[in-house]
């Protein structure tokens, strides 16, 4: 399989989320999803709101939830560490069935890796009791249907931890 | 300065049938609403976040007007968060910040520079089209119709004494009438929006 088709593009992310409804997304940019963030703004079904720390798109993706929108949380994973308590907080106390899109920053397929980020991602998924899919090419990306569809099920967040990134920069 | 309930009693007067996030102000909050169902009354879930979830609620409803009240503590802990209000720029966003000085939950501890710190400035700086900010409640009263009768975002700092708590939380008395489940149900069938 060459490197493109293995890839995870950004066009199926997109369409994911229009299948899905998605109205806002929440997001503070991780290493390569400029060409996700590109396709986004210009698409005007998709309203972008830009945080510049992310346990802030907590708060902002739940008020979006109580009003009746349907916001996606898009971040990478060391953001998602910090917020922590945020996550907790107004996403699962409220019951907010949202997906968070983790970039997977440091995962590697052979589970050798150097980056302590990756090391600690699933444990601290488990230790909240979030329920996550791994998704690293196009081949996965009927676990994106399977997260949202089990995010409004359960009325729990849920995350998808995109182990391959979007390769916006290499195309 | 100004006490918070007498603070709140005059900006009751131009609620209407505006959401109103009370922030962690509800115990004042809950005397004077008129409009229960229509208070995001879900306490502090975490503290920093209050703004969002204001202005969250104002892109999803831009056909309501939203009232916040929030606290210079949850602001010092998220000031990045006035940068992403103002540049979304909710014209139907009322964003009142109730400054103590003091983190009043646990027992009047004192926020970073408490007394030299000038918040409207900061969300002028971030990008917020109107600031004001007041330490006289007539001076606060006096503005208010003015305040609320143009568009949003605006946002009005008012310094309050404060009301310190030191009592253990599990001594408290417990203000609260309906529980963070209730109250989610409650807004969102009020909006007519689904489950």
């Amino acid at each position: 399989m060459s490197e493109a088709a293995a890839a995870l593009s950004p066009e199926t992310v997109l369409a994911e989320m229009k299948r899905h409804g998605v109205t806002h997304v929440v997001y503070l940019p991780d290493s390569e999803t400029n060409w996700l963030y590109l396709l986004m703004k210009a698409d005007p079904a998709i309203h972008l709101v830009g945080v510049g720390r992310e346990g802030n798109a907590c708060s902002i993706a739940a008020g979006l939830w109580l009003g009746g929108a349907k916001p996606v949380v898009l971040i990478q994973n060391t953001g998602m560490l910090e917020a922590g308590d945020s996550i907790r907080g107004w996403l699962m106390s409220l019951n907010v069935p949202v997906v968070l899109m983790v970039g997977y920053r440091g995962w590697t397929r052979h589970g050798v890796t150097t980056d302590t980020v990756a090391t600690y991602t699933e444990r601290f998924l488990m230790a909240f009791g979030l329920n996550y899919y791994l998704v690293e090419n196009d081949a996965d990306s009927s676990r994106i249907s399977v997260a949202f569809e089990e995010a409004e099920r359960t009325q729990r967040p849920v995350v998808i931890l995109v182990g391959d990134e979007y390769h916006g920069f290499n195309r | 300065m100004m006490h918070t309930a007498d603070m709140m009693k005059a900006v009751a007067q131009f609620r209407g049938d505006a959401i109103l996030v009370p922030g962690r102000s509800g115990r004042y909050w809950i005397n004077l609403s008129d409009n229960q169902r229509l208070d995001v009354e879900v306490g502090d879930p975490a503290m920093g976040g209050h703004a969002g979830l204001g202005l969250g609620l104002a892109l999803a409803r831009p056909d309501k007007k939203v009232m916040l009240f929030d606290s210079e503590g949850d602001i010092l802990m998220s000031l990045g968060m006035l940068a992403t209000v103002a540049e979304q720029s909710p014209k139907n966003l009322y964003h009142f910040l109730i400054d103590n000085g003091v983190y009043a939950t646990t027992g009047g501890q004192p926020v970073p520079n408490a007394d030299n710190i000038a918040y409207d400035v900061i969300a002028r700086g971030c990008g917020y089209p109107r600031t004001f900010a007041f330490t006289e409640i007539g001076d606060f009263e006096r503005e208010l119709p003015g305040i609320m009768a143009a568009p949003g975002p605006v946002f009005v700092a008012c310094k309050v004494v404060p009301e310190i708590e030191n009592e253990p939380i599990s001594r408290r008395r417990r203000w609260q009438t309906r529980t963070r489940e209730e109250v989610v149900r409650d807004f969102r069938a009020e909006l007519g929006v689904a489950k």
